[in-house]
C-alpha cells in the first residue's frame, strides 16, 4: 500500500515537475509568471488530438506536432506580443499572459473542443508488477520523459551557448547585455522551450484526466505550487518540489479518512506555507537580497 | 478635498441614478460597488504595500457567509451584520501575516493562493453551516421593520459604503500609515532603518485589506441574496488582481476604473456569442500593451500639464473643472 501510493505519487509528481520546469524557465529569464501556461499546454495538446483523430496522423507524429505547436506558440507570444509591452511592469505582463490564455481557450472551443475528450495513451499495455506494486506503462513513460527532459535541461544549461546565456540573463540582465548577449532573443528561446515543455506535460497529462478547456489549469496551479516549494528560481528544485508534492498529496488522500481526504489540496498548500516560513526561498531556491 | 464642486456633482448624479436607471442597471452598479470596494482593499495591500495576494476571494467569502450566517442565526440586521462580518474577515487577514512577515513576491502569492484555496475547499464541505455546494439564501435585509431587499435601497447602501470606504482609503494613503506602506513596498530595509515597524504596518495592511474585502463580501451577500461556494474560487481572486493591475495599482482611481471595466466589459460582450472571450482576452492584452501602467496611469499621462496645454479648449476646460483649480 505504502509503496504503491509512493510510486503513483511519483508519477503524478513527475508531471507537476515537467510543467514547473517550463514555468520556471520563462520566469528565470523574463521574470514573468506565465499564468497562461495551462491554457497554452492545453492548446498544444489539443492540436495533437486534432492531428491524430481528425487527420489520421500517426500518434508519434501528432505528439511531435504538439511539441512544435508549443515552441511556435512561444515564439509568437514573445515576438508578437510581449515585445510590444516591454515597458509594462511584470504584474501587467502577468495579466497579458492570462489574456493570451483566454484567447487560446476561445480558439480551441471554436475548433471543436467543447467537452472533455479522451486522449490516447502513447504506451498502452499490460501493467508491470514489481512485488505488490502495480506500475502502468504510462507511468513508466512519464518517468522516462521526466528524466529525459531534466537531463536535457541540465545539458542545455551546462554546455550550450544558449543555455549559458540564459543563466547569465537570469542572474543579471544588464550585465548579460553588456557581455553581448542578445537578451531579447534569449527571452524568445525561453518562451519557446518553456511552452514546448508545457506541451510535453500536456500530452502526458491528457490521457489521465481527459482533455478539456480547463483540465490543464489545475495541473498548472499544482506546478506553480511545486515550483515554489522547490524554490522558484531553481530548475532541480522544480523537479524535487513536483515529486514531493505528488507523493505527499497521494499519501494524504490514501491514508486519511474519506471525510478529510478531498481536502488534499488545502493540506498540501498548508504544508508548503509551513516549509516556506522556515525556508522563505523554497527548498533549493537562491537567496536574493531584496528579491524581485 | 480640493475639488469639492466636481465631487459634489458626481455624488449628486450618482444619487439620482435610481430615478433614471432601470432595476437591472442598478443591480449591475451594485455589483460594481462590491468589486470597487474589494479592489480598493486589494490595492491598499498589493499596490501600496507591495504584498501580492491572489487569495482575496477567501476574504470575500468570509464576509459574505459571515453576514448571511449572522443574519440567519442571530437575526442581526444588515447594518450590524456587514460591519461585524467585515471585522471578522479583517481578523482573518492576520492569518496571512505569518507567511507575509517571512515571504516576498511569488512565495507570498502562493501562500495567499493557499489561503484562498483552503476557504474555497472548506466551504462546500462544511455543509451543515454553509449549505454545501448548493449555497445558501441570505435572509432579507430590513431596516427597522421596513423591507429594503430591493435594488434601489441596496444601491444607496452600496453608494454610501463605496464613498465612505473610498474616503477612508484616501485618508489612510495620505497619512503616515500610507507613507509607511509605500516605504515598505519600495524598500523594506530602508523603511525599517527609518523606524517603520514592518510587523506593525504589514499587519495593518493585511487587516485593512481583508476588512475591505469582507465588507465587499457582506454587501455582495445582500445585493444578490444568494451565495454559493463557486463564486469565491480562484477565478474571483484573479479577477480582483486583474482589476487593480488594469486600473493602475498604486492609486485609488485605478482600482475603481478597473472594477468598472471588469463589471461592464463582460456585460457588453454578452452579445458576441463565441467571440466573447477572444475580445475579453484581447482587451486585457491591449490595455497592457497600450497602457503599461494601467488605465489610471494612461489618464494621468494624458492629463499631465504639458499635454493639457495642447488639448482643444472644451477638453481643457473639462480637465480644469475636474481638477477644481487645486491641482492633483
Amino acid at each position: 500500500m505504502l509503496a504503491q501510493l509512493i510510486v503513483s505519487g511519483l508519477a503524478a509528481g513527475s508531471l507537476y515537475g515537467i510543467m514547473a520546469l517550463g514555468l520556471i524557465l520563462i520566469y528565470k529569464t523574463t521574470h514573468i509568471l506565465n499564468f497562461g501556461q495551462g491554457d497554452m499546454a492545453m492548446f498544444s495538446t489539443f492540436i495533437a488530438l486534432l492531428l491524430f483523430r481528425t487527420y489520421g496522423v500517426p500518434l508519434p507524429a501528432a505528439l511531435g506536432g504538439a511539441l512544435v505547436t508549443g515552441i511556435l506558440l512561444g515564439v509568437v507570444v514573445d515576438r508578437g506580443l510581449l515585445r510590444w509591452a516591454k515597458n509594462a511592469p511584470v504584474t501587467s505582463l502577468f495579466i497579458a499572459t492570462l489574456g493570451i490564455g483566454m484567447i487560446l481557450q476561445a480558439i480551441a472551443l471554436w475548433m471543436g473542443l467543447i467537452d472533455a475528450r479522451p486522449f490516447p495513451y502513447a504506451l498502452r499495455g499490460p501493467p508491470l508488477f514489481i512485488g505488490d506494486v502495480v506500475l502502468r506503462q504510462h507511468d513508466l513513460l512519464v518517468f522516462g520523459v521526466a528524466l529525459t527532459v531534466s537531463l536535457l535541461f541540465f545539458l542545455v544549461f551546462k554546455f550550450t551557448k544558449v543555455g549559458i546565456a540564459m543563466r547569465a540573463t537570469s542572474q543579471n540582465r544588464r550585465a548579460a547585455q553588456l557581455m553581448g548577449i542578445n537578451v531579447g532573443r534569449i527571452g524568445t528561446w525561453s518562451w519557446a522551450l518553456g511552452l514546448g515543455t508545457g506541451a510535453i506535460a500536456g500530452c502526458l497529462v491528457a490521457p489521465i484526466v481527459f482533455l478539456d478547456l480547463t483540465s490543464m489549469v489545475f495541473v498548472m496551479i499544482k506546478a506553480i505550487a511545486a515550483a515554489v516549494l522547490g524554490g522558484f528560481t531553481s530548475l532541480p528544485g522544480a523537479v524535487v518540489g513536483g515529486l514531493l508534492l505528488g507523493v505527499i498529496e497521494n499519501l494524504f488522500s490514501g491514508y486519511m479518512p474519506p471525510a478529510i481526504a478531498p481536502l488534499k489540496t488545502t493540506f498540501v498548500f498548508t504544508l508548503i506555507i509551513l516549509v516556506l516560513v522556515f525556508r522563505p526561498h523554497g527548498l533549493l531556491g537562491e537567496r536574493s537580497v531584496g528579491g524581485h | 478635498m480640493k475639488r469639492p464642486i466636481f465631487w459634489a456633482v458626481v455624488i449628486v448624479l450618482l444619487a439620482m441614478a435610481p430615478f433614471v436607471l432601470r432595476s437591472y442597471n442598478l443591480y449591475l452598479l451594485n455589483l460594481a460597488a462590491v468589486k470597487i470596494i474589494a479592489a480598493i482593499g486589494l490595492a491598499l495591500l498589493t499596490g501600496y504595500t507591495g504584498q501580492l495576494s491572489i487569495g482575496h476571494a477567501g476574504f470575500l467569502a468570509i464576509g459574505a457567509y459571515g453576514t448571511a450566517l449572522l443574519a440567519q442565526h442571530f437575526g442581526l440586521p444588515f447594518w450590524v451584520g456587514i460591519p461585524v462580518a467585515g471585522f471578522i474577515s479583517g481578523l482573518a487577514g492576520f492569518i496571512l501575516l505569518i507567511p507575509a512577515l517571512r515571504l516576498t513576491a511569488i512565495y507570498l502569492a502562493i501562500a495567499t493562493l493557499a489561503f484562498g484555496t483552503a476557504v474555497a475547499e472548506a466551504l462546500p464541505r462544511w455543509a451543515a453551516v454553509t449549505g454545501g455546494y448548493q449555497g445558501m439564501r441570505v435572509p432579507r435585509a430590513s431596516f427597522f421593520g421596513i423591507n429594503v431587499q430591493n435594488d434601489v435601497a441596496m444601491y444607496y447602501l452600496a453608494l454610501a459604503m463605496t464613498v465612505l470606504l473610498l474616503l477612508v482609503a484616501r485618508n489612510i494613503v495620505r497619512s503616515r500609515v500610507g507613507r509607511a506602506f509605500v516605504a515598505i513596498r519600495d524598500k523594506s530595509m530602508a523603511a525599517q532603518a527609518c523606524g517603520v515597524s514592518l510587523a506593525k504596518y504589514k499587519a495593518l495592511a493585511f487587516f485593512v485589506s481583508a476588512l475591505y474585502a469582507g465588507l465587499a463580501g457582506g454587501l455582495y451577500a445582500h445585493v444578490v441574496g444568494y451565495i454559493s461556494p463557486a463564486e469565491f474560487g480562484l477565478a474571483k481572486s484573479i479577477d480582483l488582481f486583474i482589476m487593480i493591475a488594469l486600473g493602475g495599482m498604486a492609486s485609488l482611481p485605478g482600482p475603481v476604473l478597473g472594477a468598472l471595466f471588469l463589471t461592464y466589459l463582460p456585460h457588453w460582450l454578452s452579445g458576441f456569442r463565441g467571440l466573447q472571450s477572444i475580445i475579453y482576452g484581447a482587451s486585457l492584452i491591449g490595455v497592457v500593451v497600450f497602457m503599461p501602467f494601467g488605465i489610471w496611469g494612461f489618464v494621468r499621462k494624458w492629463t499631465a500639464p504639458d499635454k493639457v496645454q495642447s488639448l482643444p479648449k472644451p477638453l481643457r476646460a473639462a480637465v480644469a473643472f475636474v481638477r477644481g483649480g487645486g491641482g492633483a
